[in-house]
């Protein structure tokens, strides 16, 4: 019987099998930042079991609140900082060379395929772009996670997503992963890991693959998966380039872990996307979607683009191209925020900032900040935010503000008319790869 | 052992995510306890206060994917501080469900037919529940009335709420 790129991933990890369809598995990284680590940290001293199973495996970053806006943030990241100083974790990101934790430790070469990892975040599943077995998990099992290097987990169940068809223009990853949220449910991947094929995700970016597998937890999914393609070797090849004598052979070697014809799958969805149009969320569930010619005119307060979900550089250079040579309608107020400090580099270089600042956007270092509410963006009741973020949820962004998720073509394309819109009124270029 | 009996607390609403159990913003408190006063507090939830109707209870009822978004902790510790051991729900989103037990806490997902029921004969009433890890049975009581459900969790769960969470089990085993 074959077996799923999740499946190969617990054989080769299995530590132990404590009951019926329970494995512990050896992890090989695990992600922290300071909102849910503090905690963890805090627990293991009260216990007196201060340590750390691998310094090296261990990554950290300051990226929620950044930098600290009162001293109970500044606190969250004066334990994680002196933690990571403490036990020799190198790789920890502060301030000024940090950014949102799902887009730097991609970007710096810590996410492999057939790896598994975990991180006190849900939306660590952003990581299965690059065919890892990546599942968000709370602070205990994170705590687990840096002192022995191990996490249980239920025997996985896949659902295989198979999108197929000609991407539509001014059409992107988070259009369709926006439609597979809808088709499936908020709990419609429940305890499953969603195995994204297909000629479309073959087509993509690692960048659009990752906003693909970074919403599949909005369907309840452990995780989203991506096969290892020559794309992802692409990505990684400048971290991997001496443990393999060229690309074809790191191809070949990546390729065994990919899903065997005859695997089992709990159900198949064929997603066609020839006809999708843009989508936006309306109301305050993330599969509550719509295309946005139906909620067309709906006036916004603020416009949101970063977060893990759509901060990277190619989501800044599709909404700098409809922005360009634009400025943004007087009854809004704009924040971009490249997600890490790479991306606000390289978005400086190519023009990109200034397309936004000459629009009226708000230029905000990298941070998760507005997203979840916190900072940088915080919405007052009654305001309404056109993001590219991930969750539409009650007060996510602000207790009494309302959220539509959407692209960040159509998000630059609504700042300027100042209701939601499609980008197509402002460009007919394609932007996909 | 936590304390899994008490009086029953009815969220009749699905998809209860964990924003709407302890918000973002008090994500920055450094102790649980300063969680405890925000239980629930952005729940959109009809004639429901959380200022007066937490106070006192020690279990949930709900119905289907309870906790899901958001893979805080703080979930459960916003509960575990208000004395809540145990939710009990169609069904759960997976981290939500895993940080209970995690904690030495239960999340029981119980058939949709049962979880109706209890809706339609406690919901409104003052309820208490009696919880039997041997036996694996709730009982459920009001003035009259009283209804013994049975329910499963794993041999992995119980192993877990007879530790005391996951760090103990796996402090002892790995």
């Amino acid at each position: 019987m074959g077996k799923t790129i999740a499946e190969k991933i617990f054989d080769s990890h299995r530590v132990d099998n404590p009951a019926d369809d329970i494995l512990v598995l050896k992890l090989d990284a695990v992600f922290c930042h300071e909102i849910t680590t503090p905690f963890a940290i805090d627990d293991l001293v009260s216990r007196g079991k201060d340590r750390v199973f691998d310094p090296a495996k261990i990554k950290a970053v300051i990226d929620h609140v950044s930098p600290a806006k009162d001293s109970n943030t500044a606190t969250q990241g004066k334990i994680i900082r002196e933690w990571a100083i403490h036990h020799k974790i190198h790789d920890f990101f502060d301030i000024g060379r940090n950014g949102v934790c799902h887009v730097i430790f991609p970007e710096k070469g810590f996410v492999r395929p057939g790896y598994t990892v975990i991180m006190g975040d849900s939306h660590t599943c952003t990581h299965g772009a690059f065919g890892a077995f990546a599942p968000g998990v709370g602070t205990t099992d994170l705590e687990v996670g840096i002192l022995k290097g191990v996490c249980a987990f239920h025997y996985p169940r896949t659902i295989k997503v198979n999108i197929t068809g000609k991407t539509p223009d001014g059409v992107f990853a988070k259009d369709i992963i926006l439609s597979v949220i809808m088709r499936l449910g908020l709990n419609g991947a429940t305890d499953k890991i969603i195995e994204f094929t297909g000629p479309v995700v073959d087509k993509m970016s690692m960048e659009a693959r990752m906003t693909l597998c970074n919403m599949s937890v909005e369907a309840g999914g452990t995780c989203g998966i991506c096969y290892p393609d020559m794309t992802t070797v692409d990505y990684l090849w400048e971290f991997i380039q001496d443990e393999y004598e060229n690309k074809t052979a790191a191809l070949e070697s990546f390729k065994k872990i990919i899903s065997d014809p005859d695997a089992i799958y709990d159900d198949v969805v064929e997603h066609d996307i020839t006809r999708l149009a843009p989508q936006v969320t309306f109301g305050y569930r993330p599969d509550n979607v719509k295309p946005v010619k139906e909620m067309e005119g709906t006036t916004i307060d603020q416009v949101y683009i970063g977060s893990c979900t759509n901060g990277r550089i190619e989501d800044l250079r599709v909404a700098a191209k409809v922005l360009k040579g634009k400025k943004i309608n007087d009854n809004v107020r704009a924040i971009v925020s490249p997600a890490t400090q790479k991306i606000y580099h390289q978005s400086l270089k190519e023009g990109i900032l200034e397309i936004f600042m000459d629009a009226g956007f708000c230029v905000t270092n990298p941070t998760c900040g507005a997203c979840l509410g916190m900072s940088n963006g915080v919405l007052a009741k009654g305001e309404v935010c056109a993001s590219t973020t991930n969750r539409n949820f009650n007060g996510r962004m602000g207790k009494g503000g309302m959220v539509h998720l959407m692209s960040p073509a159509t998000a630059a394309a609504t700042a300027i008319a100042g209701y939601i819109t499609n980008s197509q009124l402002y460009t007919n270029e394609r932007y996909t790869k | 052992m936590k304390n899994f009996s008490g009086n029953i607390l009815f969220l009749d609403r699905s998809d209860i995510n964990t924003d709407e159990i302890i918000p973002a913003k008090y994500l920055t408190a450094i102790s649980k306890d300063a969680l405890k006063p925000h239980l629930l507090e952005d729940i959109r939830l009809d004639g429901f206060d959380p200022q007066k109707d937490i106070k006192g209870k020690n279990a949930i009822i709900t119905r289907t994917n309870f906790g899901c978004g958001s893979s805080r902790e703080h979930a459960p510790w916003a509960l575990e501080v208000n004395d809540i051991h145990l939710v009990i729900a169609k069904s759960f989103a997976r981290i939500f469900r895993q940080n209970m037990f995690n904690n030495g806490m239960m999340a029981v997902g119980l058939p949709s037919h049962v979880i109706e029921d209890i809706f339609s004969m406690f919901k409104g009433k003052n309820t208490k529940l009696e919880t039997d890890l041997d036996k694996n049975t709730f009982l459920l009581k009001t003035d009259g009335q009283e209804q013994e459900v049975p329910f499963s969790i794993s041999e992995f769960d119980h192993a877990l709420v007879a530790a005391g969470g996951w760090l103990e089990y796996a402090d002892a085993k790995y």
